[in-house]
């Protein structure tokens, strides 16, 4: 199993700090892969490398055998889009007017508006369910819809890989569920969908593919029915359960035991 | 809609109709504006011999052509400079205080002409090379001060207003040291004044302006793709360390062409791409409608600087100074205040 971003042997490094060394990951084409783990953990850390936005000091990143830096930027983003944490849009921008900044790689200086990008902005804003919001500017909206506006734009970006950092992060739960039904939409689809999640249970319940990773290393990798199990929890989030199957889809569920409970009164160091 | 389609075989663009009819009316505003500033010389003429000056025609052809329009063209290209150059700087920092009159590229220009004046005389080229080289040496030396922190946010815009303030402390030196010509001229020019200006000093200074307005013209996707974070712009296939280069070699280009023909002229650039995006109602900060209000602002601080105390003519950045410390102020309070 290769699929066609890899990386190998990378080793990732903010200066003198390294968060990885000699690590190398096969994500699944056409699957949904989570990546898990405690924080500082390194896994978007990982996810940066992958989405080129981290040089790896040694090691390679690839895209189809090719190294994605050697790409030209605009050639690369229409392979891989990359959805980070803590997004910020411009004052008073239109949702219809940020989903289109995601044609940016697609587009000349000549010709910023065709009809391709106008099909691609309304297929994008009908996926993730914010053509009624088109109109409305982004700092307007609640979270939810603010985070689906974003997809959108990087959805309108027509790349084969999305990457998304903790796309789930400050939504409710209702919004989260409706999050990953539609990444799990976009897989099905087509798409490769790669995911920094926090959350396991929902982690197991949408992703075909899981990478669970401490300390900068990954831990496991695979299905997750294959790989989840106490002794995998323990070790990488440091947390005894009972792992049952959801009772609504058979997925690996986790359910924490009270032990945490003990070690908060021992106050055992580490 | 609210947005026109614009498709020709393989050019295409779409146009938000209210930004296209804003700045339109800004144009508008600001042509009948510049008509009003021809009639003004020692007194008003009518507009009529005016009309005819403007057409070649009677007495006032000579005065209308060749003393009156350099400097309304003056006060119309150095303000739609300024204005580009601070919607460009606000945008790289992401901030509306990160103009560049405030965070000392005005000031580093101006010691950039210093050094030329009094080192190497002044031609026009000279002031130039050396305006441009001060603006850039400030602009580096934000930079890098202000490099741990990462280019965008309050941080670099105080490390700037520092640098601004020792700049500014440096070409009081300069004056003091220089011999008395020296110094007269420079004080004289350290207000930033279109006074007297005539085509033969401006023509190298529009020409310059132009290049670099294209510049900035060609990079106005990708600075709007910047506006929306250095991450999504990378992912998104910017080359962000060829980008930021350019746009900040055009953006300190048009401070310190500006400052070399004129002086430094303060708050324009500051406050122009605020108006400019609140009256457009666009997304971001985008130079259009920054250029449009920046020619607006500095035409209409010039007609006052010559009426105001008329007969005497004030110099143009005084009057920006004045209106300019004011929104300063009330720009600082509102960031400090920001959670």
């Amino acid at each position: 199993m290769t699929g066609r971003l890899t990386a190998a042997g990378v080793t990732l490094a903010y200066g003198d700090r390294v968060v990885s060394a000699n690590l190398t990951v096969d994500v699944p084409d056409g699957a949904f892969t989570a990546v898990v783990g405690a924080n500082a953990c390194g896994k978007s850390t990982l996810l940066r490398s992958f989405a080129r936005l981290l040089a790896p000091s040694s090691g390679h990143v690839a895209f189809d055998g090719r190294d994605v830096r050697d790409y030209r930027p605009k050639a690369i983003a229409r392979e891989v889009g990359f959805l980070p944490q803590g997004l910020v849009a411009p004052e008073n921008i239109a949702v219809r007017q940020l989903v289109a900044r995601g044609r940016y790689p697609h587009q000349t200086l000549l010709s910023t508006w065709s009809r391709e990008d106008e099909r691609a902005v309304a297929a994008a804003m009908e996926a993730a369910g914010v053509t009624d919001l088109a109109e409305r500017p982004v700092e307007s909206l609640s979270g939810g819809q603010r985070q689906r506006a974003w997809i959108a734009m990087v959805l309108a970006q027509e790349t084969s890989y999305l990457l998304l950092d903790e796309p789930t992060t400050f939504l409710d739960i209702t919004h989260q569920y409706q999050l990953l039904a539609l990444l799990a939409r976009l897989r099905d689809e087509g798409r490769t969908i790669i995911a920094v999640l926090h959350d396991v249970n929902q982690a197991c319940r949408f992703a075909d593919h899981l990478v669970a990773m401490r300390d900068g290393r990954i831990v496991a990798a695979g299905a997750p029915a294959d790989i989840v199990d106490a002794a995998l929890i323990k070790e990488v989030f440091d947390l005894s359960c009972v792992v049952a199957p959801d009772p609504v889809t058979g997925t690996p569920m986790i359910v924490p035991t009270e032990e945490y409970a003990r070690s908060l009164r021992c106050r055992t160091p580490g | 809609m609210s947005a026109l389609v614009v498709r020709a075989g393989r050019v295409s663009a779409l146009i938000e109709r209210r930004t296209a009819v804003t700045s339109a009316a800004l144009a508008a505003v600001t042509l009948a504006l510049a008509f009003v500033a021809l009639c003004r010389g020692d007194s008003w003429d009518p507009p009529g011999e005016v009309l005819a000056g403007l057409a070649g025609h009677g007495d006032a052809a000579l005065i209308v052509q060749e003393w009156r329009l350099p400097r309304v063209a003056g006060a119309l290209v150095f303000g739609a400079a300024l204005g580009t150059a601070g919607a460009i700087f606000q945008n790289v920092t992401r901030n509306a205080l990160g103009s560049p009159d405030v965070i000392g590229m005005d000031a580093g220009a101006y010691t950039g002409v210093l050094i030329a004046i009094t080192a190497f005389g002044g031609t026009a080229a000279g002031l130039a090379a050396g305006s441009l080289a001060g603006g850039l040496a400030s602009a580096a030396a934000v930079y890098a001060l202000s490099l741990r922190s990462g280019l965008s946010g309050l941080r670099l815009v105080v490390i700037g207003i520092a640098v601004n303030a020792m700049l500014t402390a440096l070409n009081s030196w300069i004056v003091l040291r220089a011999q008395l010509e020296v110094a007269t001229a420079a004080t004289a020019w350290s207000a930033g004044s279109l006074n007297g200006l005539d085509w033969g000093e401006v023509r190298l200074p529009f020409l310059i302006l132009a290049a670099l307005a294209l510049l900035s013209a060609v990079l106005s996707r990708t600075t709007g793709q910047a506006a929306l974070g250095d991450d999504v712009a990378a992912a998104s296939g910017v080359a962000l360390n060829r980008y930021r280069l350019l746009i900040i070699l055009a953006g300190v280009g048009l401070t310190a062409t500006v400052t070399s023909a004129t002086g430094p002229i303060v708050f324009v650039a500051l406050a122009a791409p605020q108006i400019g995006r609140r009256v457009a109602g666009a997304a971001g900060t985008p130079a259009l409608p920054a250029a449009l209000t920046g020619a607006l602002l500095l035409l209409a601080a010039d007609l006052a600087a010559q009426t105001v105390v008329a007969p005497v003519q004030l110099p143009v950045g005084v009057v920006t100074t004045v209106i300019g410390g004011a929104y300063l102020c009330r720009l600082l309070i509102m960031e400090v205040r920001r959670p």
